[in-house]
């Protein structure tokens, strides 16, 4: 039987990192999931780009941080990358959750994903759902995450899990 | 069937409970998932549902969440508390509907503070509804090996609530 729910990948730091990079992703699953936890160096913004593309990117999110409930939405076409955390920053060495969703990844029609940011500081944070369009029909083989500044920490771990539909 | 993702344990209610209790989760998955399907016999729409950790009762738990009732959006935040609450159906939401719950939970054997995420739903054919999605922290260093799904005063989980523990493994 099929396994619908598989590691393809794992990466916990042993040092810090400037970015986690998942390359060769394969087509032969429906979805993926991607699961980040850990920390950062700086107090910093969290993103990722897609087979190591700077464009097209586009998302539109609604984030709490406790006082304010909002959404927006970044279109621009300048974007470099899609940004998990938008409103608050990480802490420096605070711990956050990152759950990233992509949708027919090895499709032909353009890439959508849904992401989940969850960092919340004992008095400070931000959670934040987007949904992201790659605007590209080649299939997705390669994801990259960074921070905007600094390091992910020693002992950072991000999995890219494969989804199968039958 | 791959192990990745496997059922350690689940409860469905066959009498009303004041509480629920997964213990001695074993250490060998790297993830949890939790979800559920909450309703409760508290006398309001949104009756809730409260969850401790390693049966911890001091003010290690705090969150952040937004919200939102189908008329606008709110974000809360509150610290230092004795359990965390979510969202499930209450006694006087449209019967015979429950709420829904998924918590996901990474390194809960490690030894950083344990920051996860919930999403939760408590449906009401009428007002009140809740959709809310929340950033989660525990200041404990220690591995999970227990969760406790509790309820204020002498509240009960109704017949029919369903509890699945799920374990992860990333390799």
């Amino acid at each position: 039987m099929a396994a619908t729910y598989e590691p393809i990948a794992t990466t916990t730091l042993g040092s810090a990192a400037a970015s986690i990079d998942f390359t060769s992703i394969g087509s032969g699953f429906t979805d993926l999931r991607l699961v980040l936890a850990g920390s950062t160096s700086a107090s910093t913004y969290l993103y990722f780009t897609i087979n190591n593309t700077t464009t097209p990117y586009s998302y539109t999110y609604l984030y709490g941080t406790g006082a304010v409930a909002n959404s927006k939405r970044n279109t621009s076409g300048g974007l470099t990358g899609i940004f998990i955390n938008d409103e608050v920053a990480t802490g420096v060495s605070d711990r956050f959750l990152a759950e990233l969703n992509f949708f027919s990844y090895a499709g032909s029609t353009y890439k959508t994903s849904l992401s989940k940011y969850s960092g919340d500081r004992n008095g400070s944070g931000q959670v934040q759902l987007n949904v992201n369009l790659w605007g590209s029909t080649s299939a997705i083989t390669q994801i990259t995450l960074y921070p905007s500044s600094g390091n992910f920490e020693t002992g950072t771990t991000a999995t890219l899990f494969g989804i199968l539909k039958a | 069937m791959a192990t990745t993702y496997t059922l350690i344990n689940s409860n469905t209610l066959s009498s009303s409970a004041a509480s629920v209790t997964f213990s001695s989760i074993p250490a060998t998955y790297d993830d949890l998932v939790l979800q559920a399907s909450i309703r409760n016999n508290r006398s309001s729409v949104m009756g809730g549902c409260r969850v401790r950790f390693n049966n911890l009762s001091t003010s290690i738990y705090s969150y952040t969440y937004v919200d939102s009732d189908g008329s606008s959006a709110t974000s809360t935040r509150s610290s230092a508390t004795t359990e965390f609450e979510f969202v499930g159906n209450g006694n006087t939401s449209t019967a015979d509907t429950f709420g829904s719950l998924e918590l996901y939970l990474p390194n809960y054997t490690g030894s950083a503070k344990k920051c996860f995420s919930t999403f939760a739903v408590s449906e009401n054919n009428a007002t009140n509804a809740n959709i809310r999605a929340e950033a989660d922290l525990m200041d404990i260093t220690s591995a999970i090996n227990q969760i406790t799904f509790l309820l204020p005063g002498a509240s009960t989980y109704s017949i029919g609530s369903s509890f699945w523990l799920y374990g992860i493994k990333n390799s």
